[in-house]
């Protein structure tokens, strides 16, 4: 029984290569507009990722913190949760740092006679210990360190990158639904009228005696083969723009591969979901 | 082996289609259904093949009833069941050896079943020469012949003929119609829907049946109507 199923599935591509390859198609440019759209969610994503790695405390120390406290504040707050790394900057590096990073004072730093810097701790946080709550909540803690003498964490432009990450999320949530509804209904489309240029292959198999079961199948794998055909176009398509555009344009990263497996998968299941509900119809109408 | 007991077919916008038929069509018996285009042959002959369901009354087939049959079982009678049209219904896609073949994919038939069936019944409907070509490449009475050989292959009990000749001249009909006596003469019951009397007077001896607005107003085989 299922090899007749694959037969037909297959001999269907054989007998009107262009109905299949006009679905296909249908098929491969709406996953294509998909796959762009991933592929700048993705990619805004890691921007956002790397900006929020970045996001980090620094606390200021006292003067006249001895060394022994400063080492003993230092190994409690690298044992907060939060915590990825601490790092003690002394005056001295401060100073060089700087010079270094700020050239165009580099004349007035040369002419202080005392060093004005003070020591600090320079505190990273843990992936997704970055949200502005989170900052405050560590920010608050090391504030209570007696040695410490005042806490920074770039608040505002913290909650800046908070908003835009909110903002891509559900931006990425709202347009990828709307992009996939839109696939879907195209890929429904495409196929059932690949079937409704069958419906009469439908109604003969029901004159003959076929069961319901027996008249789906094949359409049901010709619709799951289709959708691949479809997914794998897309995929090609994906990644040549991703190419173009990386090359030209952007830095771009390519998909993660559960995505692109995702994207051939829901491409396979529309294909074969599609089927079915388009050729139930036909063995409702005939 | 088929019984219609007092059926009645209405339509939610087309009427009254069948108005109380009564019949009883025997095994290996010839049947000539007659009547006006409207007057409900073909509507009994898709309520034999089940193809629809009384609004009251019963249809018995070879065992099955009309109120009672599950989708799988309509399936499996229909094995039992020719059915021929006017249109032929051919794949156009498909050789005439793979049309008639495709009625026994459905049963699961092996492969050199399948070959040796076709290549009998192709032979058995005189178009032995032509199995590779497709229905666009042979004249209307030939696609019929496939038609028929497609409806046979299962080794049906009845044949349904709707307008099984309304396409073909005068000579294709002669020549269809003897091969519907042919396959009744094996025991194969044939129900043979058709307004053309010509062909009806020519053949006498054969049971007629005249549906009109519904009704059967004739029966040669003095079946009590009611």
């Amino acid at each position: 029984m299922m090899s007749y199923a694959l037969r037909e599935a297959f001999n269907a591509f054989r007998r009107s290569p262009l109905l299949i390859g006009l679905s296909a198609m249908m098929i491969a440019i709406s996953l294509f507009v998909v796959g762009l759209f991933g592929l700048a969610a993705y990619n805004i994503r890691l921007v956002i990722e790397d900006v929020e790695a970045r996001v980090e405390i620094v606390a200021y120390l006292r003067d006249d913190a001895s060394p022994a406290d400063i080492r003993l504040a230092e190994t409690d707050i690298r044992a907060f949760p939060e915590v990825r790394d601490v790092r003690h900057v002394t005056r001295e590096q401060a100073l060089i740092i700087a010079r270094q990073e700020l050239p165009e004072f580099a004349a007035l730093f040369g002419d202080l006679e005392g060093n004005p810097l003070p020591a600090s701790l320079e505190i990273a946080l843990r992936p997704h210990q970055q949200g502005p709550a989170a900052v405050a909540a560590v920010a608050e803690r090391v504030r209570m360190y007696p040695v410490v003498e005042d806490v920074t964490y770039g608040q505002e432009w913290l909650d800046t990158v908070y908003l835009l990450r909110r903002v891509a999320a559900v931006a990425t949530a709202v347009l990828g639904s709307a992009f996939a509804a839109v696939a879907a209904l195209i890929i429904a489309s495409a196929i059932r009228l690949a079937i409704f240029a069958r419906r009469d292959e439908i109604s003969i198999m029901q004159l003959v005696g076929a069961t319901d079961g027996f008249i789906r199948r094949p359409f049901v794998l010709e619709g799951m083969l289709t959708g691949i055909l479809g997914a794998l176009l897309a995929l090609l398509l994906t990644w040549g723009a991703f190419r173009v555009l990386s090359r030209s344009v952007f830095d771009l990263q390519w998909l993660p591969p559960h995505w692109v497996f995702a994207g051939v998968i829901a491409g396979t299941l529309f294909g074969a979901a599609a089927s079915m509900l388009a050729v139930r119809r036909h063995l409702r109408d005939v | 082996m088929i019984r219609i007991d007092r059926v009645t077919k209405r339509y939610a916008r087309g009427g009254t289609a069948l108005d109380d038929v009564s019949l009883e069509i025997r095994k290996g018996e010839f049947v000539f259904l007659t009547g006006h285009s409207g007057a409900g042959k073909s509507t009994l002959l898709r309520l034999i093949h089940m193809a629809e369901r009384p609004t009251s009354g019963e249809i018995r087939v070879s065992g099955y009833s009309s109120s009672s049959i599950r989708p799988r079982e309509i399936a499996i009678l229909r094995r039992k069941i020719g059915y021929v049209f006017q249109d032929f219904r051919l794949l156009a896609d498909r050789t005439a050896a793979e049309n008639i073949a495709f009625a026994l994919e459905v049963t699961g038939a092996r492969e050199n079943v399948k070959r040796t069936k076709v290549g009998r019944l192709l032979a058995q409907v005189g178009l032995a020469s032509k199995s590779e070509a497709l229905p666009a490449e042979l004249s209307g009475g030939e696609q019929q012949r496939v038609a028929v050989a497609r409806a046979l292959v299962n080794d049906p009990l009845v044949l349904l003929a709707d307008e099984a000749t309304g396409n073909l001249d005068e000579r294709a009909t002669r020549g269809i119609f003897e091969l519907f006596r042919t396959i009744n003469a094996s025991g194969t019951a044939v129900v043979f829907a058709t307004h053309d009397l010509d062909l009806v007077r020519e053949n006498p001896g054969l049971r007629v049946v005249e549906l009109d607005q519904g009704r059967v107003v004739f029966d040669s085989a003095a079946e009590p109507v009611e």
